[in-house]
């Protein structure tokens, strides 16, 4: 009957196991989020005896002190400007290139392509000490744009891969039919393909702006100022700095991890259509 | 009507625009403005320093003037002599075990359970997801008081049983290990949903089909959906050993490659001993090998495996 078979079995053992599953894994992943928060609200001492548990007393001093304070502030501003350097840059000129793959044929244009795609291949790491003495060369150590051209330059492959694909999708005879009205391939660009592609666009943006915000390794390299740190570099500062003051630190890392989290929480799903589409046919 | 160059030089063109067809001017303005600034972006901050790691890597140099002490092959005969390559070798083969061993089993069975629909699904997904969007350094320090001695949850846990707390992060034998519990932490949400994107676009005629024919659940996902899942498991495993060789923000904050190097990864090692000091040579060398390395298995990778994609 029909009831019957919407009133499921109250122990079926595989629901059971399931919910299980699901909530130990929901505690792995939740404890140490939740114990982080929590414990900046605490006592050193109390930290001690009670890292899992709400605090007895909150302490708001701990947030505060740091809200209030010029440093924290620095830090979130430095990253914004290198974050947003980074994502302008990369649209701009991964765009333009992925244009001419996309929509002009010219010799060589495939070998082209995959030159570029070789920086698929290999991580910055490989080599940064190089890329150290080019940018010092150049002059650009210890700037923003040391940290923010390379980045640029390293996220070029993937952003042009997908971006041409979804520009190759925008329909020949619309192009074609442009032409013909006497438009240029450039007009053609800003006022076709780029509001056309405003999806593909914040999905590459989102990637690049996720991997910049939290870069470490470029910008431990590049910079030397404490003024110019971005925020992981910031925080791994502080915490040289505070040691064992655990109250301290995890304040400080509620509040430097807050922005990404409450970006993830607005805009869940660019983020993961962003993160998966890069992986998914890279 | 033929059809004229937008371009305003129309009287020189126009011949031209006719011999090499249509809009010749058009497209060529574009090759010259939209092509150049990427490929000289991408030359000079990519594909020369691999260059220059190459020829840097057969001097002595410290980064000052210009290299002039030539040494040959002997910064590679260095680094293949130092027990902490190779530990830093094993570490990221022992990353790459516990990616195929725990990781992808985890993500995938989770991502079977939660690609349904039901209620808190969707909730799930995000939780599990979220700790791959946090910063590495961040998640490296939220982990580096999980297993502070004194402080910390493990610590903690420990005391209630009466034990003397352990310093994970601090002794030879558990450092690497507590880095590869944060690693799964980080992330198998990544992984996860990439298979749930994967079965939500499968085709699911030939569930039905499968369970029409009387194939029981597990038989089901036995034979008919884990095949269906293949190319993204192959693009998981990718993933993972990509990653793997670039490990080293996260290793950073818990241990800096620590104690006597038994945490290093290939990166961290090769920060360690050769950005730290700026021993240009000696660390270009590591970076040709970690080149060499992520070159040669993309390559086989691809070939092998993922062939068909």
């Amino acid at each position: 009957m029909n009831s019957a078979e919407t009133a499921r079995a109250p122990f079926d053992p595989a629901v059971l196991f399931k919910a299980a599953f699901l909530g130990i894994v929901a505690i792995f992943v939740l404890v140490p989020l939740l114990a982080t928060l929590l414990g900046g609200f605490k006592s050193l001492g109390e930290l001690r005896v009670n890292p899992f548990g709400l605090p007895q007393h909150w302490e708001w001093q701990n947030y505060a002190d740091i809200l209030f304070s010029g440093r924290y502030w620095q830090l979130l501003r430095n990253s914004l400007i290198i974050s947003t350097l980074t994502v302008t840059l990369t649209l701009i000129v991964a765009s333009m290139a992925a244009f001419t793959f996309a929509h002009v044929r010219f010799f060589g244009s495939s070998m082209l392509l995959s030159y570029l795609t070789l920086g698929l291949l290999f991580p910055a790491a490989t080599a940064v000490l190089p890329l150290f003495i080019k940018v010092r060369d150049l002059g650009l150590l210890d700037t923003y744009f040391g940290v923010a051209l390379p980045q640029v330059a390293f996220s070029l492959a993937m952003s042009v891969l997908l971006l041409r694909r979804f520009f190759k999708d925008i329909p020949y005879e619309l192009l074609e039919a442009a032409l013909v009205d006497g438009c240029s391939y450039i007009k053609f660009f800003r006022y076709v393909t780029l509001p056309l592609s405003r999806p593909i666009l914040a999905t590459v943006g989102t990637i690049t702006f996720v991997n910049s915000w939290n870069a470490y390794l470029l910008p431990l390299v590049m910079l030397n100022t404490d003024a110019l740190y971005p925020w992981p570099l910031g925080i791994m500062v502080y915490q040289g700095e505070y040691s064992s003051e655990w109250h301290l630190i995890l304040a400080f890392i509620t509040l430097t991890i807050l922005p990404t989290i409450i970006l993830f929480l607005l805009a869940q799903k660019h983020i993961v259509a962003g993160l998966t589409a890069g992986a998914v046919k890279g | 009507m033929a059809i004229t160059s937008p371009v305003g030089v129309a009287g020189e063109a126009a011949p031209q625009a006719a011999v090499r067809g249509p809009h010749w001017d058009s497209r060529f303005t574009v090759l010259i403005l939209f092509l150049p600034p990427a490929l000289l972006l991408f030359t000079l901050f990519v594909v020369l320093p691999i260059g220059e790691a190459a020829w840097y890597s057969g001097f002595n140099w410290n980064g000052f003037g210009r290299p002039t002490h030539w040494i040959g092959f002997d910064n590679y005969r260095f680094v293949l002599e130092t027990r902490a390559f190779w530990l830093a070798l094993r570490n990221n083969g022992l990353i790459i075990a516990v990616s195929l061993a725990v990781q992808l089993p985890l993500a995938l069975t989770l991502a079977l359970m939660l690609a349904e629909k039901f209620r808190g699904a969707v909730a799930l997904r995000m939780l599990f997801f979220m700790p791959y969007i946090l910063a590495e350094i961040a998640t490296g320090l939220i982990f580096s008081f999980v297993y502070d001695g004194d402080y910390g949850l493990v610590a903690s846990i420990w005391r209630t049983f009466g034990a003397e707390p352990p310093h994970l992060l601090a002794s030879t034998d558990t450092a690497m290990l507590a880095v590869l519990i944060v690693i799964v932490w980080k992330y198998f949400g990544f992984h996860m949903m990439l298979f749930i994107a994967a079965l939500q676009s499968l085709d699911k005629t030939l569930v039905e089909a499968a369970r029409i024919d009387g194939a029981t659940r597990s038989q089901t996902l036995r034979h008919v959906v884990i095949p269906l899942l293949y190319p993204t498991i192959r693009l998981s495993v990718f993933f993972a050993i990509v990653g793997s060789l670039q490990l080293f923000d996260l290793v950073m904050p818990l241990t800096r490659g620590g104690p006597a190097d038994s945490s290093n990864t290939m990166v961290s090692f090769l920060y360690n001993n050769g950005i730290s000091r700026m021993r240009v040579g000696y660390g270009s060398a590591i970076g040709v090998i970690l080149f060499a390395i992520c070159v040669t298995f993309a390559f086989t990778y691809k070939r092998w495996f993922m062939r068909d994609e």
